[in-house]
């Protein structure tokens, strides 16, 4: 039976480090291909234990090519100032439809689950957005369509205040004086920070990570290009090259591409401050992550 | 009766006047949620009409002349329709199942694991995946897969003495490739949601298993696996109700938009996205959005009531 016991945690242990090694593997690949030599690649490819070492890569990233340290810059610029916008409407939705009493609560609340049953889908907003709103090449392209408020993640909220938030708290501060805005702000928000933490790390996630809207909006002011949208399209214009569609402009654009190496280590920067902040979040992003599945 | 409301309603009107002036500051703070839901859902729902229009950019989407049914005769006519009904659709049945198997053997391991710190570890790294945009995922597999540089190219099938393979244009290989991708980057995410689950189980019952002679699958199969089944009504319920929908980035960035491929790489969401900023086809794109929006919706009304009709508690609404 301990012979068992022993053979069997041995086996889903093996089991656990071959899909963890599963995941991990393809970064490994692309850091280490970040520090090959060019020659090297081009010759040999990308591999996991490269036979030249070289920082080309990183020294053009951060000396020669401004383009790629202003994406990161308009990330790191969307990111935050998207993130806390979010958080910012997010409560302030969240909070009166906690309160039982409010009229209206239940068909607020239905406008608001509704826009997850239906959409009208990327014509219509394309449209919209590019049309009505001129958001085309601004920097608004970036920050407002489709991202700037969760209809899930207000409810995720909503339900956090109504069991974790008494009442008898925000009464008392009613007695005492305080208007809503500042109960909200100096006596619920306090408690919620748990809960605002996991939000702002799924939100701030969906930010850094998010290339579709400077797709479909940043056509011709490539300055205000995210770095996930480098990314996108030095790729784009790798494939239109290889595909023989480049025609006369094949010399040209060949002169502008970034290496193969280069290309790799832009990739590692773009992912680098998510793995660096991951592991001391990663409580508050499994908590967003159940919370999330239970309440839907 | 019209007296007896009439006599009632002075009261209710001070009643109003009262909440009005305790509850305007809650209205005050929902109005910039409420109107930005109504620029960014609720215009574009209304905006589905274009597929019914030909649209016009010199006259605005409100004076474009209406044109019927036309855009969709045009969409249904070609075998384009079919193609990327089929693969949104196929793909994602096949996601939903290995989906969910992987997602519970991962889970299942997970709770059998001793020592909270390799639980943890464990739990850290399966989620990797799930945290970098598909952009980065597409230049993973991009190092495995180009056909001058990847790994497998030249590590592998050089090595072997086996042919190099055109892998971006070769359509055969992808269906399994975009699978893998998905499982791959989507399998940390559901594990954890499941894994939530087990450790939830009240510990007697295993306890109990164990004194009747319950051996490790036993417990799996008739305590585990039970108190899940909660959790993949949801979680399918979910993905069901999105069967219609794809992620763009996973058929359109990580094949890398290579035409040879499109037979199998094509999904509703990937084709408007082509025909609305790439092909300059207006009509047909919106009314392949309009076909995803409509068949969409009663898709979740559907997959909602029949789960309220197996086990109401799991419905969603």
């Amino acid at each position: 039976m301990v012979d068992n016991n022993k053979a069997f945690h041995i086996t889903i242990n093996t089991l656990l480090i071959i899909l963890s090694l599963g995941c991990l593997l393809p970064f490994i690949l692309l850091l280490m291909s970040s520090f090959t030599e060019e020659s090297v690649l081009v010759r040999e490819g990308y591999s996991f234990i490269p036979r030249g070492f070289s920082l080309a890569a990183y020294k053009y990233i951060f000396s020669s090519s401004g383009k790629i340290l202003r994406g990161y810059g308009v990330t790191i610029l969307i990111t935050v100032v998207g993130t806390a916008l979010s958080i910012f409407l997010t409560l302030l939705m969240a909070y009166p439809l906690s309160r039982k009493e409010l009229p209206g609560k239940n068909i607020i609340s239905f406008f608001i689950f509704f826009t997850m049953l239906f959409n009208g889908g990327l014509v219509p907003s394309y449209m919209m957005w590019s049309g009505t709103f001129q958001i085309k090449d601004t920097i608004w392209a970036l920050l407002v369509p489709g991202l700037l408020m969760n209809a899930f993640y207000v409810i995720m909220m909503r339900s956090y205040f109504s069991t974790n938030i008494p009442d008898v708290l925000v009464e008392a501060a009613r007695i005492d004086g305080a208007n809503e805005f500042k109960i909200l702000f100096s006596v619920v928000l306090p408690m919620a920070v748990p809960m605002i933490a996991t939000l702002a790390l799924l939100i701030g996630l969906g930010y850094w990570n998010d290339w579709q809207n400077g797709l479909y909006y940043i056509t011709s002011r490539t300055e205000l290009y995210s770095i996930q949208n480098i990314l996108n399209r030095m790729l784009q214009d790798a494939q239109f090259l290889t595909s023989g569609q480049a025609g006369s402009n094949a010399a040209e654009l060949a002169k502008n591409l970034p290496s193969v190496g280069i290309k790799m280590a832009v990739a590692v920067v773009a992912i680098l401050p998510i793995m660096v902040i991951y592991p001391s979040m990663q409580k508050y992003l499994v908590k967003g992550i159940t919370i999330g599945a239970v309440k839907g | 009766m019209k007296n007896v409301e009439k006599s009632k309603n002075p009261p209710k009107k001070m009643k109003f006047g009262k909440s009005v002036k305790r509850f305007w500051p809650f209205y005050v703070m929902l109005a910039p949620g409420i109107i930005y839901l109504i620029i960014n859902n609720y215009i574009p729902m209304l905006g589905l009409v274009i597929a019914f229009k030909k649209i016009d950019y010199r006259l605005g989407i409100l004076k474009s002349p209406w044109v019927g049914l036309s855009n969709f005769e045009y969409l249904f006519k070609t075998s384009d329709a079919w193609v990327i009904t089929r693969n949104t659709i196929g793909y994602n049945l096949i996601f939903i199942a290995l989906g969910t198997v992987v997602a519970i053997t991962v889970a299942i391991l997970l709770n059998e694991i001793k020592g909270i710190r390799n639980k943890e570890t464990y739990q850290t790294l399966v989620l990797i995946p799930y945290l970098i945009s598909t952009v980065v995922v597409s230049y993973l597999v991009y190092a495995f897969l180009s056909t001058d540089s990847g790994f497998i190219n030249n590590s592998i099938l050089a090595n072997l003495g086996v042919d190099t393979i055109s892998w971006y244009t070769e359509k055969k290989y992808w269906p399994v490739i975009l699978v893998i991708v998905y499982l791959w980057k989507s399998f940390g995410y559901s594990s954890i949601i499941y894994y939530a689950t087990v450790i939830g189980i009240d510990g007697s019952l295993y306890e109990a298993a164990v004194v009747d002679g319950a051996n490790r699958w036993h417990k799996i199969k008739d305590i585990i696996l039970p108190s899940l089944k909660g959790t993949i009504i949801t979680l399918t319920l979910m993905s069901v109700g999105r069967i219609f929908y794809s992620d763009f980035g996973l058929f359109y960035q990580v094949p890398m938009n290579s035409g040879p491929l499109l037979d199998v790489t094509n999904t509703i969401d990937t084709y408007v996205y082509r025909g609305l900023l790439q092909l300059n086809d207006v009509g047909r794109a919106s009314a392949a959005g309009f076909y995803q929006s409509m068949v969409g919706f009663i898709v979740v009304l559907a997959a909602n009531l029949l789960v309220r009709k197996i086990d109401k508690e799991n419905a969603l609404f």
